[in-house]
């Protein structure tokens, strides 16, 4: 057995370009608690170098595919891209089947893939993300894409942790209409009709273009910047390309123009109202644990209280200062 | 970590194990049919991996067995590696004095399959 590693020592290997390394620091990230907030001490500056792209999509639309593309037309460009490919847990059990590698098997050796499952507590994965983000970034690693199923809050979280969204759709998985629903239109950065060579994919584009024509009459729409729409292959690479074509364009819009900053202070807002709320969650329910609190919760349950009146025992207890 | 080490392309098997123990409340990577020694390193590096599972129906084991021991030693990585499909009872032993965490047949129930997990799991 070889002696354990310090913090410090890994986050000088992972640098070098030790993917062990790398993988290890990424586990206790995931982890959290000190150890994670040590590595983020050490791997913040200067991590945002780099390029930080979402790709979210429904189940099925291709995205696994059609991101190993993608990191191989940024390898042949001379980047040395990593992929967090985010995966669901399941609520009942907490375990998950993570299988984005199988369609990633021909990259799977010349960028890093990590696989990522959301561990379905509250802003897990807004906390792990950005530190999982950092310690790629400190390896050198750009762009980090970061790849993941395009529905509810995981989604949102996610993109907050990106430069650009990509939002994949497919042909014949319903009109514009459902997208809107879906609120994947005002995340994206770039549209992708992926699985072009199918019937439908010119109207999906026309849904696309009219949505976002939408979007420039109720004033929603970034001046500068119109999400493009790209009709890709995976399969056969077609239009692949022009998706990093459109990343590339997207992220020098986002410089030029100031809004990278915008994002990033975003960014940090929300990690910090995720921890802060975090740290909260906690004290409230070592508060709702309190004997004080138990007898209320008893009345409350018994009907000898109001909810109200129940909020007046417990927030004394989890901000003195409270009234 | 689950794969598919070689040609032999039977994965029903190793699906249903991904699948005992994501119940069990794993977090199974599952790297699918017809990897390398090499892509299942590299995966196992990126992935932190604390255990490899590997599916054999096809009389490979006794030379991708060991194979597979052998590359991750190259690499440096300490990782309990189980093998799980058809090996012959006499194999068994030659896998286990060569290395390999444990060996699961056919009737193997989901809690062997797991208890097995946890304890060469917790044996690092």
């Amino acid at each position: 057995m070889t002696e354990p590693l310090t913090t410090e020592h890994l986050i000088a290997r992972s640098i070098g370009g030790d993917r062990r390394a790398t993988g290890r620091l990424l586990s206790l990230v995931e982890r959290g608690g000190p150890e994670a907030d040590r590595i983020a001490e050490l791997t913040h500056a200067g991590a945002d170098a780099g390029r930080v792209v979402g790709i979210t999509g429904a189940p099925g639309s291709g995205k696994s595919t059609m991101v190993a593309a993608l990191v191989a037309a940024f390898t042949d460009a001379g980047d040395r891209p990593a992929v967090l490919a985010v995966d669901p847990s399941s609520p009942l059990t907490g375990g998950a089947i993570l299988g984005d590698r199988v369609r990633m098997a021909a990259v799977d050796s010349t960028a890093f893939i990590r696989s990522v499952a959301t561990r379905g507590h509250a802003g897990g994965l807004a906390l792990s993300i950005p530190g999982a983000v950092r310690v790629l970034g400190s390896a050198g690693y750009t762009p980090i894409v970061i790849e993941t199923v395009g529905v509810g809050q995981v989604e949102v979280d996610v993109t907050a942790a990106a430069d650009t969204t990509v939002v994949v759709v497919t042909p014949g998985m319903g009109d514009a209409v459902q997208a809107n629903k879906a609120g994947l239109l005002e995340v994206a950065d770039v549209f992708v009709v992926n699985k072009a060579d199918r019937p439908g994919a010119d109207d999906t584009r026309r849904d696309l273009e009219l949505m976002l024509e939408l979007g420039h009459v109720t004033g929603q729409e970034d001046l500068g910047h119109r999400p493009p729409i790209v009709m890709t292959n995976s399969l056969d690479g077609t239009g692949i390309e022009a998706v990093r074509r459109a990343i590339i364009a997207h992220g020098d819009h986002l410089r030029s123009s100031g809004r990278l900053v915008e994002r990033h202070r975003r960014r940090a807002r929300l990690e910090l109202a995720t921890r802060a709320g975090l740290q909260f969650d906690h004290r409230v329910r070592q508060a709702l644990d309190s004997p004080a609190m138990r007898a209320a919760i008893d009345d409350l349950a018994a009907g000898r209280l109001s909810p109200g009146s129940a909020m007046r025992v417990l927030a004394p207890l989890v901000d003195p200062t409270a009234r | 970590m689950l794969a598919k080490l070689g040609l032999d392309g039977h994965d029903r098997g190793i699906k249903v194990v991904a699948r005992m123990l994501r119940d069990a409340g794993m977090e199974v990577i599952y790297l699918g049919l017809r990897q390398s020694t090499d892509s299942i390193v590299a995966a196992a590096e990126q992935e932190d991996a604390d255990a490899i599972g590997l599916s054999m129906h096809n009389a490979g084991h006794l030379t991708l067995g060991p194979a597979m021991l052998a590359a991750l030693d190259d690499a440096g990585l300490d990782i309990p590696v189980v093998i799980g499909g058809i090996v012959p009872e006499p194999d068994v032993a030659v896998l286990t004095r060569a290395g390999v965490a444990a060996v699961l047949g056919p009737g193997a129930s989901a809690e062997e399959v797991v208890a097995t997990v946890r304890r060469v799991v917790g044996r690092r």
